[in-house]
């Protein structure tokens, strides 16, 4: 049995797809109990750093770890749960076949009622997931992520689309989970999110953590970040607008 | 574990039977045909096929009866590309098959769902086009014959999800039933399912040996003891090389498809 540590580690982490570089050195630890948020812009390397965590592509060097097991690893796969940016789960299912379903992959997976509740899914259990709304569809993708009653969530961009009753409601679901003890690693493009969820925020841009800290630690540094997102919007403005 | 499987099946089943795009596609189209070329063709040729009074152990069997078999194959083949071929390509498309490869779920237990729901649609389909051929195809055979063919059928489409996962591992969520068309379409003319193999034109009688759908119609069609083309073994031997030259290409292409750039 691996003693009490990280719930998940990234020791020297890079990847390169051919030429390109996506992570270039990346540390990154999250201890029990702990939200830790990865903020970055898009292209900064923050999905790459979940899927490797995640045991769906390899790092080019360095070591992952998930409870000191493999990502890819069955014990890993038993202990984690995660919400992916472009998961769109078959729409002619209902909820509960759904969660019963990915429920049924874990060994001690939360009792149905109980997923429905952390979820906030109560009443739309027999809907289609066809026939939700955005925020209701985010939040069957969440109790996907909690059904197995994991120790660690990975939330890859979980608020990404949603209006701003959802993604405070969704705050709300991860805030609970944290309080019942999971542990959780949060990517976000969005400065006021990592801000309102995580006790740590790590900034990564270019394949590299550029600062880590707590909220307010990196807020005082806030106005780098801020500049970053302006720069990217401005690059794809001028970008469409050579288009048209 | 046998629990992963057997939920993964189930649920597997209710997300295709209720799409209606694949009932339509997998169950109606090949009964249609039938209806046509089986049965409403096959009357008037049947009494043509009386007055040349066809004899010997290995005659040419009733329309009906023949095109029991390679519709059947046709059938079979439609349950399987779209079951699996689409299946894969939009669930892969989608990310969903991504959250199931991050959670504890055996690799396995999302092929053989898509396996087993496959043939039990291909088997659905065999057995309403048994039911027209017998009701109202008169086609007449012993028992044992019909469970023959029915097993044949059946079997004959394990080569098919083979092809279905390269395909799903290949094609984009948007384009996958045009890439499944483009194949199985003239495959299945090509082959010999629509028209017996004796009437296509003389280039494609060259060219069908090349076909999987080919050599599973020729099996299908020995069952019945009509004249084949060659032999059984080779043609059970072409559909086992094609199996594995499917299942070697889907490998490749899953393998390449997992090293898609993030950011």
């Amino acid at each position: 049995m691996p003693v009490a540590g990280p719930v998940a580690e990234l020791r020297c982490i890079t990847k390169s797809y051919g030429a390109i570089a996506a992570l270039r050195g990346i540390h990154l630890s999250i201890e029990p109990g702990e939200l830790v948020a990865l903020l970055g812009p898009n292209g900064a390397g923050k999905t790459t750093a979940v899927r490797i965590l995640l045991g769906l592509t390899p790092a080019t060097s360095g070591q992952a770890a998930i409870f000191g097991h493999p990502p890819a690893s069955r014990e890993a796969r038993l202990r984690r749960g995660a919400q992916l940016q472009v998961a769109k789960v078959p729409e002619t299912l209902r909820v509960r076949e759904h969660i019963e379903l990915f429920s049924s992959y874990y060994e001690h997976p939360l009792p149905f009622a109980e997923t429905i509740a952390a979820a906030g899914l109560a009443g739309i259990e027999n809907r289609l997931f066809g026939d939700l709304s955005g925020g209701q569809r985010q939040r069957v993708l969440f109790a996907l992520a909690i059904c197995g009653n994991p120790g660690l969530l990975l939330l890859d961009e979980p608020t990404v689309g949603l209006d701003v009753e959802a993604r405070r409601g969704l705050w709300t679901r991860i805030r609970e989970y944290v309080a019942r003890g999971g542990s959780v690693l949060l990517t976000t493009h969005y400065l006021d999110e990592a801000d309102a969820l995580a006790n740590r925020i790590a900034v990564i841009n270019h394949g590299r953590i550029a600062a880590e800290g707590t909220p307010a630690e990196i807020k005082e540094r806030g106005a780098a970040i801020g500049l970053e997102d302006a720069f990217l919007a401005i690059m794809k403005e001028s970008s469409l607008q050579e288009v048209a | 574990m046998p629990h992963i499987y057997w939920m993964e099946i189930k649920t597997e089943f209710l997300k295709l039977a209720r799409m209606r795009a694949y009932t339509i596609f997998t169950v109606l189209f090949p009964l249609m045909f039938y209806c046509f070329f089986g049965l409403a063709m096959g009357q008037q040729s049947m009494a043509q096929q009386e007055s040349m009074g066809q004899q010997g152990p290995n005659r040419m069997p009733p329309i009906a009866m023949y095109l029991l078999a390679t519709y059947g194959v046709f059938g079979v083949i439609g349950a399987t590309l779209y079951g699996f071929g689409i299946g894969v390509a939009v669930e892969r498309g989608l990310g969903w098959l991504e959250l199931k490869r991050a959670s504890p779920m055996p690799a396995g237990a999302y092929l053989a769902a898509k396996g087993v729901v496959s043939l039990f649609f291909g088997a659905l389909v065999v057995a309403l086009l048994f039911t027209l051929g017998a009701v109202f195809g008169d086609v007449r055979m012993p028992p044992v014959q019909w469970l023959e063919l029915g097993a044949t059928l059946i079997a004959g489409a394990i080569p098919f999800c083979a092809l279905g996962l390269a395909i799903g591992n290949f094609a984009g969520p948007n384009s996958a039933s045009a890439v499944v068309n483009t194949i199985y379409m003239p495959m299945a003319f090509c082959g010999g399912l629509w028209i017996p193999y004796d009437f296509l034109p003389h280039g494609l009688q060259h060219f069908a040996p090349l076909l999987p759908t080919f050599h599973f119609a020729q099996l299908a069609l020995a069952v019945l003891h009509a004249p084949i083309q060659g032999s059984v073994g080779t043609h059970l031997e072409a559909l086992v090389a094609y199996t594995l030259l499917f299942s070697g290409l889907a490998w490749i292409l899953q393998a390449r498809g997992r090293e898609k750039m993030y950011g």
